[in-house]
């Protein structure tokens, strides 16, 4: 492939996902009253996340049990509002101890 | 009372901190990326270059088998539109959230940053929030993302499997702590939540709607759960706080 074959790929993956990022932020500057909407766009990022999360956590680690423990801690922590480092360092330990006991067992 | 309701997260440096643990999680799955991408044949430039001008996971990771495919253009663009569409959301999400002080070009600058990761944390401050505070966010991101494709591009056999396993969770123990308390304190958050889980392990799981892409799947969830909640439990109040204690939901 050329250079410039590669560069006309680039250019089109920037450009259409920059325009979905800048074109709303920029032509909606007014408040929006109607309290439909408004509560819509209060649950977007929770569901958002919650739909990025499960079921995709369990395919994140190298196997099922590992991502099933880590899920677990980090909803514990979480649950006890520790902060974003917190839950996440913690997480990862809990993945790193768990893949360790099983590559003894 | 109102004084506290309109507060704005302005501080450059309390955005950069909050971009530290995101900027980490990208450093695992742009790392995924550059390695990828090199050993699809790509040179380790484009995936830097794609890296620092896309920031974003899905849109990337479908791009490259395009690429490798030596797909038509008009296929990139459908594909980027369809799996990114869900940032226009959470750009008219953050339309709502800016503080008035924020300005057209810092707009352009702030919206290049629209990732679920980065909107997740801002959308988590109370009050409204102001450009430097999104400035200050964006910066640790940005490096964590073309950092982590520049080291799995060049050199990928850097990490140990047992570390990349491990750190492939922290970007979800991240996500779990923004939306666990407010689904604790809040009933209506909570059913919202539970919807939008349960349609994703549908779309992930059931035959035929499982070939759906992962950028899609996430709009349907999105769209679909968020509307049960508004018209189930609509919000009131001038506060646009996506999380917190000021959004005060009717229930």
């Amino acid at each position: 492939m050329t250079t410039g074959t590669l560069i006309g790929y680039i250019v089109v993956m920037a450009g259409v996902t920059y325009a979905i990022r800048v074109i709303p932020l920029v032509l909606c500057q007014r408040q929006i009253t109607n309290v439909f909407v408004r509560s819509f766009l209060y649950y977007i990022p929770y569901a958002v996340l919650g739909a990025m999360t499960i079921p995709a956590i369990f395919y994140a680690t190298s196997n099922m049990v590992s991502a099933t423990v880590g899920l677990i801690a980090a909803v514990i922590l979480s649950w006890q509002r520790r902060s974003l480092i917190t839950v996440a360092v913690f997480a990862c330990v809990a993945v790193l101890i768990t893949e360790w006991i099983q590559a003894l067992i | 009372m109102e004084e506290e309701k309109n507060l704005c997260h302005n501080q450059f440096d309390a955005g950069f901190r909050h971009g530290i643990p995101i900027g980490l999680g990208y450093l695992s799955v742009s790392f995924t990326f550059g390695m990828m991408a090199v050993s699809e044949g790509m040179p380790a430039w484009s995936a830097i270059l794609i890296s620092f001008t896309n920031l974003t996971s899905a849109g990337q990771f479908a791009g490259l088998d395009i690429i490798a495919a030596q797909g038509p253009l008009l296929e990139m663009a459908m594909v980027q539109l369809v799996i990114n569409l869900r940032y226009a959301l959470m750009s008219l999400s953050w339309s709502q959230k800016l503080d008035a002080s924020v300005t057209l070009p810092q707009r352009l600058l702030i919206a290049f940053a629209d990732t679920d990761e980065i909107f997740a944390v801002s959308s988590g401050q109370d009050g409204t929030l102001g450009s430097k505070y999104m400035l200050g966010l964006m910066i640790a991101p940005i490096i964590g993302w073309t950092a982590g494709t520049t080291i799995g591009a060049i050199a990928s056999s850097l990490l140990p499997d047992f570390i990349r396993s491990a750190l492939g969770i922290a970007i979800y123990g991240m996500f779990l702590a923004i939306i666990v308390p407010p689904s604790r304190d809040k009933r209506p958050v909570r059913i919202v939540v539970l919807v939008a889980v349960t349609i994703s392990c549908l779309l992930h799981y059931a035959p035929v709607l499982q070939n759906l892409s992962s950028g899609f799947a996430i709009i349907i969830c999105a769209v679909a759960a968020s509307a049960i909640g508004a018209w189930r439990y609509p919000v009131k109040g001038d506060n646009f706080a996506a999380s917190g204690e000021s959004g005060e939901v009717l229930s």
